[in-house]
């Protein structure tokens, strides 16, 4: 185990322009929720019989929670693969996961139909155990709160509760264990709820192996969303970047990232699904985005020199991260056509309030980020990173 | 050099975590549900059908629904599909100069959308809330607006896009045909049944429903022969067993067999559904899903339940993930831990 690096407040203005920002796109949003509340889905969405699910489900939940994957991408790192040198990363990670998911099961309140009886998920009367969707509400639930108390030393830090944080570092172990199982069970699920949709899933992205293939683009996407955030962070805050730690997680990033490629082509022969990819269609255009997504971090941080360019990382963490968006988008959205074997010319591209809301969503992550790491220990202290 | 060890171990941990996605259907496989021997459905003659809706407005009645507005004038009901508020419509295939009614080529034929109360109903999979379920006697699959959180997971399971969901309300509820369960108990069948003027569709257990199917079928095309209308009494029933529906025991009269395609639509489609269709026009064409004998919902379940069956997998992943982190966790400001562990970095 390595020694760890101490963590400290960056500290500075609460009020500044980026704060700014996220306040008046977190107005709006409300503005919006306002509306939907009171009249309904139909008034602020662009949702209709064709296409139930729209962004607030694809983008805020089945995207938010695989951007959320960092804190257990690099928590897998640190303590199952017992890499501690990465352990300045976990805090940061951390922290955009904690509000990454906590912000995913909010967001589901606000596409729920029928809200008041979302408790009805974790109601053993109620529940279904068949249901894929109820395994993945439980396995986030737990794991939101399992986050918060891997969290939890950061407060208890700040706040001097010092024979607190002793207790809980005790049995701390447990729940990252927890912490990272949890994720492995519900980013596999997320992809499970295609399967239910049958063949209303274009072949590309309907396959008995979709649980696998999104625990693995979970995984590398965590890798992805680390370089990203890092870079933004370092520059943000005029921070020196992480380039020690960065460079060798991008090297692990893309052998995981050449599993998931092994794995998605050998399930496309297997199943001889290519020749979907092969029609002049939107879905195969899509399709090759997807692929060229996951590819081009091959070729832009595919050497050893590459990985030296901190603009490289960031690129190519972003380059992930729109495949993993790719993937989840064509396979709920793209791909997706309740069309019954005649055209019935259903369509779907949300709305200016929908994605009002999904910015507002986003803003709010920021907006959690920026104060918590100006005011509690979360990111490395400058100087000590080396 | 403890370092490397325990990094094979969680690779092992991960890899088994990981296989198991992958595992071929096993002993926890889930084959595809079969109709209950009791299941009551309906089945629809499209070449018997003469568009007229009669069953349409029934419906709405019985099911309280309100018209849908579509055409300017705001004068009747116009529905453009089925809906959160209208459950049950009749559809038009067209080809063509239209002139022969049931004829592919310069044709037309209609096609009645509503609840195919599947035998394995990938709705009643999906509902995480068991809102949707399926009567274990009737095979009706009902809806529970009390239990769903309206996450329209059944709107996106189902392969015919029946469940939909009532955009429009801020409490909106899904809407979907439950074959008039609620007015069973007075004696009415499916409202739609109970007016069709032509026996285009019939109300009845699924079996007897089947087997009048075939028989149809066997009829060489043209010839004269007995159409039921309204309830097609059950094979072997007992005069008691026919007095808990009203309406008249026989209304069936003598018209022309159609020139059906050899197909019961409904028979073995998703393991079978309780509603059947007839038709002269090819059902895709007439707006039906071509859909293979294993239903998602047993695919769906099966990765599930092997992934989860009994949470052993889950249990076995966390003990070997505990040993593990705790081995490699430590508490921050424990340096007589730290050093004992070699600390490499």
């Amino acid at each position: 185990m390595s020694a760890h690096h101490p963590a400290a407040p960056v500290g500075g203005k609460l009020f500044n322009l980026p704060v700014m920002i996220c306040g008046l796109l977190i107005a709006a949003m409300f503005a919006v929720l306002f509306v939907r509340f009171i009249f309904g889905l139909g008034a602020v969405t662009n949702l209709n019989d064709g296409y139930p699910w729209g962004i607030w489900v694809v983008v805020d939940v089945v995207i938010g929670s695989a951007f959320a994957c960092g804190g257990f991408s690099v928590a897998m790192l640190v303590y199952i693969f017992n890499r501690g040198h990465y352990h300045p990363l976990v805090r940061p990670a951390l922290l955009a996961s904690l509000f990454g998911y906590t912000l995913a099961g909010v967001g589901v309140l606000f596409d729920l139909g029928r809200w008041w009886n979302f408790w009805h998920i974790l109601w053993p009367g109620y529940a279904n155990p068949n249901s894929v969707m109820f395994e993945v509400a439980v396995c986030i639930s737990a794991y939101i709160t399992v986050m918060w108390i891997e969290f939890s030393p950061v407060f208890m830090e700040q706040w001097g509760l010092k024979v607190q944080k002793q207790k809980l570092e005790k049995v701390l172990f447990f729940f990252i264990a927890l912490g990272t199982l949890l994720p492995m069970m519900h980013q596999s699920s997320l992809g499970t709820m295609l399967v239910v949709m049958g063949p209303q899933v274009n072949p590309l992205w309907q396959t008995p192996i979709v649980p696998l293939l999104y625990l693995l683009s979970a995984i590398t996407i965590g890798y992805g969303i680390v370089l990203f955030e890092s870079c933004i962070a370092a520059s943000a805050y005029r921070r020196e970047i992480e380039m020690h730690l960065l460079q060798p997680m991008a090297k692990i990033m893309l052998g995981v990232l050449a599993a998931f490629l092994a794995v998605r082509f050998g399930d496309l022969v297997v199943r001889g699904a290519l020749g979907h990819a092969l029609k002049p269609s939107l879905e195969a255009f899509f399709f090759w985005l997807e692929m060229a997504c996951f590819v081009a971090p091959y070729f832009i941080v595919g050497t050893a020199g590459a990985r030296r360019n901190p603009a490289r990382l960031f690129v190519a963490g972003c380059s992930i991260m729109l495949g993993g968006i790719l993937l989840r988008i064509n396979g709920f959205l793209i791909g997706y056509d309740t069309g019954l074997g005649v055209d019935h010319g259903w369509n779907y591209f949300p709305s200016i309030a929908e994605l009002l809301v999904t910015l507002g969503m986003f803003a709010l992550e920021v907006l959690g980020y920026i104060i918590i790491t100006r005011r509690f220990p979360v990111l490395p202290r400058e100087g000590a990173a080396h | 050099m403890t370092s490397r060890r325990n990094f094979l171990r969680s690779c092992l941990a991960g890899g088994a975590a990981a296989a198991s996605a992958v595992l071929p259907e096993t002993a926890c496989a889930r084959d595809t549900l079969v109709r209950p021997p009791e299941g009551l459905g309906l089945l629809y003659d499209a070449t018997l059908c003469v568009g007229c809706q009669a069953c349409v407005a029934a419906c709405k009645q019985a099911n309280e629904n309100p018209a849908e507005f579509t055409a300017m004038d705001k004068l009747w009901d116009t529905p453009l599909d089925t809906s959160g508020h209208t459950f049950n419509l009749i559809k038009m295939y067209r080809n063509g100069t239209m002139e022969t009614k049931d004829s592919e080529l310069n044709g037309f034929s209609f096609m009645k959308t509503s609840c195919m109360h599947c035998a394995d109903p990938s709705c009643v999979s999906a509902c995480p809330v068991s809102a949707m379920t399926k009567d274990p006697v009737t095979g009706v699959v009902g809806y529970d607006p009390d239990a769903c959180i309206g996450c329209r997971y059944c709107v996106a399971a189902c392969p015919f896009g029946i469940p939909k969901y009532q955009y429009d309300s801020p409490t909106g509820k899904i809407g979907k045909c439950e074959l008039c369960r609620h007015r069973h108990k007075d004696g009415h069948y499916s409202a739609c049944a109970e007016v069709c003027p032509t026996g285009a569709t019939l109300f009845g257990r699924t079996e007897d429903l089947l087997a009048e199917a075939k028989r149809r079928l066997a009829v060489k095309p043209g010839e004269w022969t007995t159409i039921p209308r309204g309830r097609l009494p059950a094979k072997g029933e007992t005069p008691e067993q026919a007095a808990q529906w009203k309406g008249l025991v026989d209304q069936s009269y003598q018209a022309k067999v159609g020139n059906y395609l050899q197909h019961v639509y409904g028979e073995t489609e998703y393991g079978g559904t309780q509603v059947l269709k007839l038709s002269a026009v090819n059902f895709q064409k007439a707006g039906l899903p071509d859909l293979p004998p294993k239903s998602s919902a047993a695919t769906s379940e099966t990765i599930q339940h092997t992934l989860y069956g009994g949470l052993i997998m889950p249990l076995a992943v966390l003990a070997g993930l505990t040993w593990v982190a705790k081995r490699n966790v430590v508490p921050e400001d424990d340096e007589a831990s730290k050093n004992q562990k070699g600390g490499q970095s």
